[in-house]
């Protein structure tokens, strides 16, 4: 059973267990457009609640990646190297890292998917 | 007229053997044999081969595809494309200065030095600032010696721990970037909603290890900061000192002065409020101010001013050192105070207040169309967040591509990043009420057009030598080169 968080830079993080998966959430890859680069961490990799971890970058703008949990990278969508348009397909199932997740405290100050919508709105 | 034999790549039009000259046997030419075996190449060089008629059209018919400030309007906001008078190229292309050797001793040069020494007095007036230096080669370069002026005054005062740059969010990418390359740490602070910055979210993140704050004003929608005494003295108690971006000076010549509003360092960018030579047509400069006790660090070298009324140039041990190989770019010095003292202090005096006066009558004129997100007088430039009327489904990228057909430059698009859909405008002052009536003309054509025929808006243009480009087929796969598209095409 996961749980899916929603930070208010527009990542989502999916829980599994003591792990999360990363990535920005359908809003987020409206507003970019077409993705043309996902510049990404690797494994083993430190990240930190609030600092990015990587950039995307659209035809229209780049963006920092946040992360919104402190932890370490476990795993990362390598096949967002060669395409990076899966982003556009759907970001919910097209994840960007898998990250461990040190304190679960900090998945309390996300929001969930009611709070988030309304964010977008 | 654009001939589509001559606008091929010059390669796709050589023809093996041919030329545009034959040089005769002088029997002066050395024996391969007397050169070094190192510097001997292998194989010939991949020159076109090309008869003369066929370069000469082949260049002249690509020029026409051009389009430059001499060509069009060009309301490129954030930019300051501001047409570029012509006597600045006479001054700057005049034998006495474009012979000049960078080494030449000072005594043979006193009147370019008095030229230069002037430009440095001439903008330290402009900008309230006690000192300027020429010796940067673009903007950025001015961002990131400014900076070095910052940390080297840090130094001076044996303060190590400031290592971070606060810079709004909605701030030039510019800022961001050199702060990085100077070694400093960037913190966002966020702006309000018509982009000025929040004092209270300013306030927590002064502290003792912030090195300065990085600001332009007025603000990337063209708004002026009106706060700006109470955050110069905010920045000033915490011990850290205000840099000025001069991207957006041009509204503020002839009427402010960021060293009268607490700026402590600045630069300017001569190709912009200064109409030198802008982008591809540069060279740049970006010459930076220092107020009073920061002047020592400038970079060297110096153009001085002697007692006896003479000029040298002057090398500094408490310098921050070199940032470029002599005196920056001269040519553009030369251009830039070309045209201050054509203007003269009357038409320096009116600079601002027309580029005000320009964008505020587009603005005004269109916003019945497009959506102005912050209301009020802006400065020499403002912001829409796309059309009024999105039904049609037609982008700021597609307004942009359409505006092309009717042979204007597109403004900014998708910058700043505090909106969507943002289409940023600078008319400038050194355009007509024509000119600029005949643009909102056309922007209130593709309005209609929008939501008539928005299909014609879409996959616009229509007109020009390149038509609508795959942006994101081309960013993933860029081809550069001849090469890389023949071999594409041969795959």
């Amino acid at each position: 059973m996961s749980k899916i968080y929603y930070s208010p830079s527009h990542e989502y993080i999916r829980v599994e267990g003591t792990s999360g998966y990363i990535g920005i959430t359908e809003y987020a890859q409206k507003q970019l457009g077409n993705v043309v680069y996902v510049d990404m961490p690797e494994v083993d990799d430190d990240v930190a609640a609030g600092e990015d971890f990587g950039a995307i970058e659209s035809v229209k703008a780049a963006s920092d990646l946040i992360s919104p949990v402190t932890g370490k990278v476990e795993e990362v969508n390598s096949a967002l190297v060669d395409e990076p348009g899966l982003v556009n397909k759907d970001p919910m199932v097209n994840w960007i890292i898998k990250v461990s997740i040190d304190d679960p405290a900090e998945l309390d100050a996300l929001l969930d998917e009611a709070a988030y919508s309304e964010l977008c709105h | 007229m654009n001939r589509e034999c001559y606008g091929k790549l010059i390669f796709e039009l050589s023809r093996k053997g041919r030329g545009g000259y034959r040089l005769p046997s002088n029997g002066c030419t050395p024996s391969v044999d007397e050169l070094p075996e190192v510097l001997l190449r292998r194989t010939a060089p991949e020159l076109p081969e090309v008869d003369e008629p066929t370069v000469v059209r082949h260049y002249n018919n690509m020029s026409t595809n051009n389009f430059g400030v001499d060509t069009g309007f060009y309301p490129l906001g954030s930019c300051t494309m501001k047409y570029n008078p012509k006597i600045n190229e006479e001054m700057a292309a005049d034998e006495t200065i474009a012979s000049l050797h960078p080494y030449q001793p000072s005594a043979t040069v006193q009147g370019v030095l008095e030229l230069y020494y002037t430009l440095q007095q001439t903008l330290s007036e402009i900008g309230g600032m006690s000192e300027f230096t020429l010796n940067t080669y673009a903007g950025a370069h001015g961002e990131l010696t400014g900076l070095m002026v910052i940390r080297a005054y840090h130094a001076g005062r044996g303060d190590d721990r400031r290592v971070k740059v606060i810079v709004p969010d909605s701030a030039h990418g510019t800022n961001p970037a050199s702060a990085a390359v100077a070694g400093l740490k960037v913190v966002e602070v966020k702006s309000r909603e018509d982009g000025t910055v929040d004092v209270e979210d300013l306030r927590p993140l002064l502290d003792d290890t912030v090195a300065a704050v990085m600001m332009t004003n007025p603000n990337t929608l063209g708004i002026f900061e009106r706060n700006i005494p109470e955050i110069a003295s905010l920045v000033h108690e915490a011990g850290a000192l205000l840099y000025y971006d001069g991207a957006n000076l041009n509204p503020l010549v002839g009427v402010a002065r960021p060293g009268d509003m607490g700026f402590d360092v600045m630069h300017i960018n001569l190709h912009k409020t200064f109409s030198t030579p802008h982008g591809g047509g540069g060279p740049g400069a970006g010459p930076v101010g220092v107020r009073k006790g920061l002047e020592h660090l400038l970079p060297n070298p110096r153009v001085v001013k002697k007692d006896d009324g003479t000029f040298d140039i002057s090398y500094s041990d408490c310098s921050l050192g070199q940032v470029t190989g002599t005196l920056g770019n001269f040519a553009v010095a030369v251009r830039a105070l070309s045209y201050i003292l054509s203007l003269g202090c009357d038409g320096l005096d009116m600079v601002g207040r027309l580029a005000t006066l320009n964008a505020n009558y587009v603005k005004e004129s269109l916003r019945d169309a497009y959506l102005l997100p912050v209301d009020g007088v802006c400065k020499h430039e403002f912001v829409f967040d796309g059309l009024i009327d999105k039904s049609g489904g037609v982008t700021t990228l597609n307004v942009a591509k359409r505006l092309l057909d009717h042979g204007y430059h597109a403004p900014t698009i998708y910058f700043p990043l505090l909106f969507h859909e943002s289409l940023m405008i600078e008319p400038t002052e050194t355009e007509s009420k024509e000119t600029l009536d005949d643009f909102i003309r056309v922007m209130h054509d593709i309005a209609r057009e929008a939501a008539e025929s928005p299909d014609v808006v879409k996959s616009a243009p229509h007109n020009t030598p390149v038509g609508h480009p795959d942006d994101t087929n081309a960013a993933l796969h860029p081809v550069v080169t001849y090469k890389e598209l023949i071999d594409n095409v041969q795959q």
